[in-house]
């Protein structure tokens, strides 16, 4: 079965494969010729995507559009069915759009031991398996794409990044091997529990199809703790956070950017897709729990970037605890919490890999990126100064800016958390999330002064520091005015998950019936799995 | 007795059915003559003779599937269906994969060349009988015509004392599993009356499994447990993978350890498994041990090893360990008397032999390749080899990521297919066998992963910077695994039909 439009969804998760393709046939030295195939083919990856945001229906944003359902491994009964609707949307394009600027900022920023042609291929490699993850309706067909990314972020980090980078590309990679395998047992587990078995998301996650009513509460908590160690170590949550930190300092700029960018959605992504409606019931009994291990997570990770000393590390505390309201968000199980993590995973993609494109500037200029050694930068390169200011401010929530619409929904709505959770325990995550966001103001304007303010020190005070480039400003002005854009007018991403999220997603958990959606809509959805 | 064998009825031969074992006879018999005939400079042709005739051996293969119907000679002893014709398949295409690692290897030595591909001859032709034995006569001679040249084999670098260990050991234990396997056929015989294993599953269905035939089921399953180096049966493996030339390794680890499973599929598939499953209780337990020892310490052993080839016998030891998953699976559901998890089971361990074979002799060509220019099987030797010789590091690397298991690369749907089946056969004790899989294949990533640290994130280590040249034969061998390992990793339904084809 395929809809209108559905060889786009194919297109835009291919094609960077074809492009790694050529660029693994070109000789190694033909440096200008593989640098054009790679910004090519995510410039056209971007360019179908952008096909995809026209052709896109958004008054249907709940129904999966342009499948394409065909038969992948019949023996085990896996399709190969993509599928787009508005949780996915604002993701995938999201995937796209940075690669494009990754791509831009390496030109000639390649990290030692240079060598562009893996550098890029191996960022293609990784569209493939982002884009793929953010599309595939069929658990093991998500299960591939979620793996595919392991592979190229582990030789990014392990041959072009820092000191320690064999060992951080060792702890990435085996924490997400871990979480995988139990998370493999456990859509194993949904396939022979679902009645008749299938492994097509959209099928298992539609309350109406009843296909795993035969499961106990016992069994579904079990599975939902397979699919809770998966997703949870990729986001990653507290205490299964400690690869990131380590992965993030050693990984090069661009590993970072698109580590924090779009790898730590998959995780999220993964329980908004997958966790949540298709175990609606487990999903209750351990939101909780989550809730709990997100709020640490917010606090752990505030008070952990207050004792950095690497600007980096810094930044990927930062994430831990951004992560935490992202999950905060999904913990409540309400329309308002869902919608707000959806779009605390843009806004944190774009923010945070903002900041870590900023970091690596700066170690490129000062190379280091010690806290203590680093200051003045508004004194010897002003424009970064101010673009960091920006970015620390839509990191710490500020109105107007995109930050501020993944935190303050998020806080928000656990006053009145959704599935006949506790409302005192909810509401005592609230304060501490509240303040959560005090200590990020704290530390992101510490580093905010301890980088840019004051005056260069002394070893640096004849450094020649090279301002905002024309491949940085290239790569950097797209991500700035949509953050910006996104933190004037919310509804872009609000207006695309809204529908999605609240006839779907947290249909289950709402004590009211559900409001403003057509019954011909949920059906189109139904027969559309 | 004496009345039965008065009435021996002449076999009937299905010449087609038998085509296969016939070329591959005559491809012996032409090598040794070639060799008698050709000069010794010339004498590496029969590795030539020997290939082709291999390949030749595949089309009647192909034309049997192709008819596709189920051939039965010698009272049903011998049966050629889509399981024997697609593990005949696998097993034509793992020797002569072998011999394309072995022709410069023995070339450049000092060996003897037409006996070597003689004797690889005579132990493929012991293992496409084994795929069709059903008896546990014939059974017993095809896994011995399996063993017996590989012996020799492994002793081939007659002047090496490892080598001469490597024979010795793996001969003394070869002997001694096939005495205590001997001895529990030989109950079963006694108990059943019967060494027909369709014959014996009649009997045990009808009459159970007393102690006798639990005691007899057992030391069967110890006899293979040897053959296939199942842990705590394994410990002459390491020891010979080491001292053999590494083309035999390659053939031990994948060809002759494939020929035990085959033989485990014959006696528990087609022998032993029961549908009222009172027999199938009595031999699961064991095989759960079996499973469970062997993936942790095969690969808790992997973890320290320093040298290649020990490191890839000790992974073929808890890989062994994963394909005897699936054969727990089919115990378990078949004790609750839930069949079909059973063929599935099976199928699923015939399309972990094919993975695993493909991935394992990638893995080894590529050892064998850059052995020729280091020297040396040490892991460390692979240092740098991304910037000498980028196109071998890329291969081996996807050869070490299909072996841990990563999407999209073939191994992930070797482990996905056990996976399927432990967990659904359930119950307790599969979901535990399960979990200790999945955990197992997390450590495996360690081992697997040193060597692409080595070749990626190390500098060169020695002065030498120009890249390996690698010899046509190897690159043959390298490129058909690695087409294998990529287009099954993206498209498994191909080889998932042959598994569904075989059951």
């Amino acid at each position: 079965m395929s809809q209108a439009y559905s060889w786009m969804l194919t297109l835009v998760v291919f094609l960077p494969a074809v492009g790694a393709a050529i660029i693994l046939l070109l000789p190694r030295a033909e440096e200008q010729a593989i640098k054009w195939v790679a910004l090519l083919t995510t410039l056209a990856t971007f360019g179908v995507l952008v096909g995809i945001l026209f052709e896109f229906d958004y008054d249907q944003s709940g129904r999966l559009q342009m499948q394409v359902d065909k038969h992948w491994i019949d023996v085990i009964n896996s399709h190969y069915h993509l599928g787009l609707d508005g949780i996915s949307l604002p993701l995938l394009a999201l995937s796209a759009f940075v690669t494009v600027l990754c791509v831009i900022y390496s030109w000639n920023h390649f990290p030692e031991p240079h060598n562009p042609k893996a550098f890029l291929a191996l960022i293609l490699v990784l569209e493939v398996g982002m884009n793929g993850t953010f599309v595939a309706q069929d658990l093991i067909l998500f299960f591939v794409f979620f793996e595919v990314v392991l592979l190229p972020m582990f030789f990014m980090i392990g041959v072009w990044g820092g000191p320690n980078r064999e060992y951080a590309s060792i702890k990435f990679f085996l924490f997400t091997l871990f979480g995988s395998a139990l998370m493999l047992l456990s859509f194993l587990a949904i396939y022979f529990e679902s009645n008749p078995h299938t492994f097509d998301i959209a099928a298992l996650s539609d309350s109406h199809l009843k296909l795993l009513t035969g499961l106990s509460t016992g069994t579904a908590s079990l599975i939902f703790a397979g699919l809770f160690l998966g997703f949870a170590i990729k986001v990653p949550m507290f205490p299964f956070h400690t690869w990131l930190p380590d992965a993030h300092t050693e990984a090069p700029t661009v590993g970072s950017v698109l580590l924090a960018a779009i790898l730590l959605k998959l995780g999220t992504y993964g329980f908004v897709r997958i966790a949540l409606p298709i175990l609606p019931g487990a999903a209750k009994d351990w939101a909780p729990w989550i809730g709990l291990l997100a709020i640490i997570g917010i606090i752990y990770g505030a008070l952990g970037c207050l004792a950095q000393r690497d600007m980096k590390r810094l930044i990927a505390f930062s994430s831990v605890a951004h992560m935490g309201f992202v999950m905060l968000g999904i913990a409540t199980l309400t329309t308002i919490g869902i919608n707000a993590a959806i779009f605390g995973m843009v806004a944190h993609g774009l923010i945070t890999g903002m900041l870590f494109f900023i970091a690596g500037s700066v170690q490129h200029n000062y190379g280091t990126r010690e806290l203590s050694r680093l200051g003045g930068l508004l004194k010897q390169a002003p424009k970064m100064g101010w673009i960091l200011g920006f970015c620390a401010m839509a990191s710490l929530g500020l109105p107007g800016l995109a930050g501020f619409w993944g935190e303050f929904p998020a806080i928000q709505s656990t006053f009145e958390p959704g599935g006949n959770l506790s409302q005192p325990l909810f509401r005592t995550y609230m304060v501490i999330a509240a303040l959560g966001t005090v200590l990020a103001a704290g530390y992101l304007l510490w580093m905010l002064q301890k980088v840019a303010f004051g005056v260069p020190k002394a070893e640096f005070a004849e450094a020649h520091v090279h301002d905002v480039n024309a491949f940085e400003w290239t790569a950097w002005v797209p991500m700035l005015l949509l953050i910006l854009a996104l933190g004037l007018f919310p509804n872009i991403v609000f207006h695309v998950t809204d529908q999605p999220v609240s006839c779907k997603t947290a249909v289950p958990f709402s004590s009211t019936p559900v409001q403003n959606c057509a019954t011909a809509q949920l059906t189109a959805a139904r027969s559309g799995g | 007795m004496l009345a039965a064998t008065a009435h021996l009825p002449t076999p009937v031969f299905d010449w087609h059915a038998l085509a296969p074992q016939l070329v591959i006879v005559a491809t012996m018999i032409v090598v040794l003559i070639a060799d008698l005939l050709l000069p010794d400079r010339e004498s590496w042709r029969t590795s030539t003779i020997a290939a082709v005739g291999l390949l030749v051996a595949l089309v009647p293969v192909a034309t049997l599937a192709h008819d596709g119907t189920d051939r039965s000679m010698f009272g049903g002893a011998y049966v050629v269906d889509g399981y024997a014709l697609a593990l005949m398949g696998f097993f034509i295409v793992a020797a002569y994969l072998t011999i394309m690692l072995s022709v410069d290897y023995i070339n450049e030595g000092d060996y003897y060349k037409g006996e070597f591909y003689f004797l690889i001859l005579v132990s493929t032709f012991g293992m496409c009988v084994m795929a069709s034995s059903r008896d546990l006569i014939s059974l017993f001679v095809a896994l011995e015509t399996i063993s017996i040249p590989t012996f020799v084999l492994a002793t081939w670098r007659k002047h090496d004392r490892k080598s001469n260990e490597a024979g010795v050991k793996y001969y003394l234990i070869g002997v001694l599993s096939s005495a205590i396997m001997l001895y529990g056929m030989s109950l079963i015989f006694g108990v059943t009356g019967s060494t027909l294993l369709s014959d014996i599953r009649t009997y045990l269905d009808h009459n159970g499994a007393n102690a006798l035939v639990t005691v007899a089921i057992f030391l069967s399953i110890v006899g293979f447990a040897f053959k296939v180096s199942a842990v705590p049966f394994h410990f002459w493996a390491p020891d010979t993978y080491e001292g053999s030339p590494t083309p035999v390794t390659a053939f031990l680890s994948v060809a002759s350890k494939a020929g035990g499973f085959v033989a485990l599929i014959n006696i528990i598939y087609f022998g032993f498994y029961l549908p009222s499953g009172k027999v199938a209780s009595s031999w699961w337990p064991a095989l759960w041990v079996l499973a469970a020892l062997s993936m942790t310490l095969g690969n808790l052993s992997a973890l320290r090893q320093t040298n290649i080839v020990r490191m890839l016998a000790y992974s073929a030891i808890a890989q062994g360990g994963f394909m005897l998953v699936p054969f727990v699976a089919a115990g378990i559901a078949g004790a609750n008397g839930d069949l079909t998890v059973a063929a599935q089971s099976m199928s699923s361990v015939v399309v972990y032999l094919f993975i695993y074979g493909a991935m394992s002799l990638g893995a080894f060509a590529v050892v064998i390749a850059v052995a020729r220019r280091t020297r040396s099987a040490e892991i460390s030797s692979y240092s740098g080899l991304f910037q000498t010789t980028p196109g071998l590091a890329l291969v081996m690397t996807l050869f070490m990521a299909s072996l841990a298991g990563i999407p999209p690369l073939a191994g992930w749907f070797a482990k996905f297919v056990m996976f399927r089946s432990i967990i659904e056969a359930g119950t307790g004790w599969g979901v535990a066998l399960g979990i200790i899989a999945a955990v197992n294949s997390v450590i495996a990533f360690f081992y697997y992963f040193r060597v692409v640290v080595q070749m990626w994130f190390r500098p060169v280590a020695t002065e030498d910077r120009s890249p390996i040249v690698i010899p046509q034969p190897l690159v043959v061998a390298i490129g058909i695994t690695t087409l294998v390992v990529v287009v099954i990793g993206v498209y498994p339904q191909l080889f998932a039909r042959v598994g569904e084809f075989a059951f």
